[in-house]
């Protein structure tokens, strides 16, 4: 009844190729963006800190991921170590390069490009391994990565403790300090810059797998063999996913070192952050953009939602290490039976559920 | 002063023996991949949960042996649950997904030991219950026996390799001389042609989940003996993956000889090249990197199958 492509003549084929060919959908990205843009920036300031930006910052990886494994078909478990290579990235680009030159939004793209670089090196080995051995090498970047910053205090100034906290002035990187009352350093204009980084590489990304490369990817994907039959350069193909991919977890860790918890920390990243990406990708459900947003949406919510109806049901009759066990428990047996019901993840039930809209009320 | 070629020797016996442990927990991975396909990442939270039930277990007064087959049974139990309720109604679905199935089983897993026993750091000393001179905590001075060898092996390590030898001969003899055996092997062999000549699937994979558990058990047991039982035996898992990455996913022999390489190597990159390289704990990413470079010039592993791929 109300999201029909009735009505929605395509006239030229520029049209044909839209990416949201419906005007309903139309009417509903707008309507989405000026939600995302006007309304959510002035909720509460825990709101954004504790919920919003780590969902933004998480979901851009696991969208990265999908894009290596979700839809080059190639394993990945480093993406906690890109993301640290992109927020140590982040952070010396801005602690060596003077002021005027260095501004968060280009720190960030260009560790991304660092991230990206090393996932190229790390994809390499790609080329002869398939399968679940290629695990090694992007376990590899994991640990290595990992080691390297931990043992080289150069790139975290030699700070003792292994923290650095940044320095507040770095979020107004226009040098307003208030603008119509609302402080630059807060959480609304990093919530803002978050959300524009995201929104932008998110329809990037969109587009992609409707380009040739996208479906180069998907090639190589399906049969790599079949793909390099018919002309596609299967190792460049793979590295160049492994670049965009890489580029997207090293955004997505500056964002999460500089605009979520506001120090650089090498403990985040260890390879539980890693599995933690994957669970994403594969609740959200492999090669679909939309499917990661709701899988980073769920895998994140999941265990602070259970702790909270834990605590309202027996009101902190259970220490925390018992909620903990139970959320871990649930949780399992959640991923299994989600896999068994539905192994297309939660982009499969959105899609089940539009066509379900489309045929309403008449299901047949 | 010369090249130290006897503390070499001792490097070299040492990384053995802690090959021969992550061996322990590769002979359950490889088994499980072997007959289904799956990466099963659960393995370290087996082994968790196997020697924390049996931790428990003889710290509230049952004896050592009851405790051991009480263990093994609550593994068999567990297997058997594994392939009714997770392998079966998974069966024939992308691998990816498959091993999903085993994240998940390794969450639900990690959760479900601490939650019925406890999250607490347990000791566990085997030589309290076994009256076995092996089990001493006095190293063994090879130097009385070869005077020219001034080493010392801890005796627990020649113990643990005992251990896994004989794990290994029994899990050869299964394989290979009992109908049991025979039907596993032809099940790890080609799914649709063993079902074709009768064999149920069903019950072989059982077969296989309760046999890994038991393994578990007994590496959980070394492990814990060890270090202690406690959350970081789930991470042996990421130990044993390059040890059966090199050895080839589908080898029992592969997983012991990747060990042993694993376990050298590591010891001898951490002290020949841990200074050179500037940092601690090379360990973590270099048997890693070893696996890399195998990888890259072998790329089914050592004794893995080779791929034939059609298109």
């Amino acid at each position: 009844m109300i999201y029909r492509e009735t009505g929605n003549f395509v006239t030229d084929y520029m049209r044909d190729r839209e990416i949201f060919p419906m005007k309903f959908d139309k009417i509903m990205v707008v309507l989405g963006l000026l939600f995302l843009y006007l309304y959510v920036p002035t909720t509460s300031e825990y709101m954004l800190s504790a919920h919003v930006i780590p969902i933004l910052a998480v979901g851009l990886a696991v969208v990265g991921l999908n894009i290596l494994t979700g839809i080059t078909g190639q394993l990945s478990l480093g993406s906690a170590g890109f993301m640290c290579v992109g927020a140590f990235g982040t952070f010396n680009l801005m602690l060596r390069l003077p002021e005027w030159l260095m501004s968060l939004p280009v720190a960030l793209m260009i560790s991304g490009i660092f991230a990206g670089l090393v996932g190229v090196i790390f994809g390499l080995p790609a080329i002869r391994i398939k399968g679940f051995y290629l695990l090694v090498s992007t376990l590899a970047a994991q640990y290595f990565v990992w080691w390297f910053f931990n043992s080289f205090t150069y790139f975290i100034n030699y700070e003792a403790s292994g923290v650095v906290a940044v320095p507040p002035k770095m979020y107004d990187y226009w040098g307003i300090g208030n603008f119509l009352g609302i402080d630059m350093q807060g959480y609304s204009p990093r919530y803002i810059l978050a959300l524009t980084i995201v929104i932008g590489l998110t329809y990037f990304a969109k587009n992609l797998l409707r380009s040739t490369t996208g479906r180069n990817f998907m090639s190589v994907r399906d049969r790599d063999i079949a793909a390099s039959v018919m002309g596609i350069s299967v190792p460049k193909t793979k590295l160049l996913a492994f670049f965009i991919s890489c580029f997207y977890c090293g955004v997505a860790g500056g964002m999460y070192s500089f605009l979520y918890i506001g120090n650089v920390d090498l403990m985040i990243y260890e390879v539980d952050r890693s599995f933690t990406i994957l669970f994403m990708l594969i609740i959200g459900g492999l090669g679909s953009i939309s499917g990661s947003w709701l899988g980073a949406i769920f895998v994140y919510e999941f265990p602070i939602l259970f702790t909270w109806v834990g605590d309202v049901i027996f009101g902190g009759a259970f220490n925390t290490a018992v909620v903990e066990n139970v959320s871990n428990m649930v949780y399992g047996v959640f991923i299994i039976a989600l896999l068994i019901r539905e192994p297309g993840g939660f982009a499969a039930l959105w899609a089940t559920t539009k066509q379900k809209l489309r045929m309403w009320p008449y299901p047949h | 002063m010369g090249f130290d070629w006897v503390y070499l020797i001792e490097v070299l016996l040492g990384g053995l023996m802690s090959g021969v442990m992550y061996s322990l927990v590769a002979i359950g991975f490889v088994l499980i991949y072997k007959s289904s396909g799956i990466f099963n990442f659960a393995q370290g939270t087996m082994l968790l949960f196997a020697s924390l039930t049996f931790v428990k277990m003889t710290e509230n007064g049952i004896d050592f042996w009851t405790a051991l087959f009480i263990a093994a049974g609550v593994m068999v139990i567990f297997g058997v649950a594994i392939e009714r309720y997770m392998m079966r109604p998974l069966a024939n679905q992308d691998l990816l997904a498959l091993f999903m199935a085993t994240v998940g089983l390794a969450t639900f897993q990690e959760g479900f030991s601490q939650f019925i026993w406890d999250s607490d750091i347990h000791g566990l000393q085997m030589n309290k219950f076994l009256d076995l001179q092996l089990l001493d905590s006095a190293p063994i001075f090879v130097v009385e026996h070869i005077p020219w060898l001034d080493i010392l092996l801890p005796k627990f390590d020649i113990f643990a390799s005992l251990v896994a030898g004989s794990l290994i001969v029994v899990l050869a003899f299964f394989f290979q001389k009992t109908k049991t055996g025979l039907s596993l092997r032809a099940v790890s062999d080609d799914h649709m042609a063993a079902m074709a000549v009768g064999i149920p699937l069903q019950t072989v994979w059982a077969i296989v989940w309760a046999v890994t558990g038991i393994i578990a058990l007994v590496a959980g047991l070394l492990w814990a003996e060890r270090v202690s039982v406690s959350f970081t035996l789930i991470e042996a898992v990421m130990k044993a993956l390059p040890v059966i990455l090199i050895g080839g996913l589908t080898s029992i022999p592969g997983a012991i000889i990747g060990g042993l390489v694993i376990g050298v190597g590591e010891k001898l990159g951490e002290i020949y090249l841990g200074d050179a390289m500037g940092g601690q704990g090379i360990e973590l990413w270099f048997a890693y990197f070893m696996a890399l470079m195998f990888l890259v010039f072998r790329p089914q592993g050592m004794f893995g199958e080779k791929f034939i791929e059609r298109v």
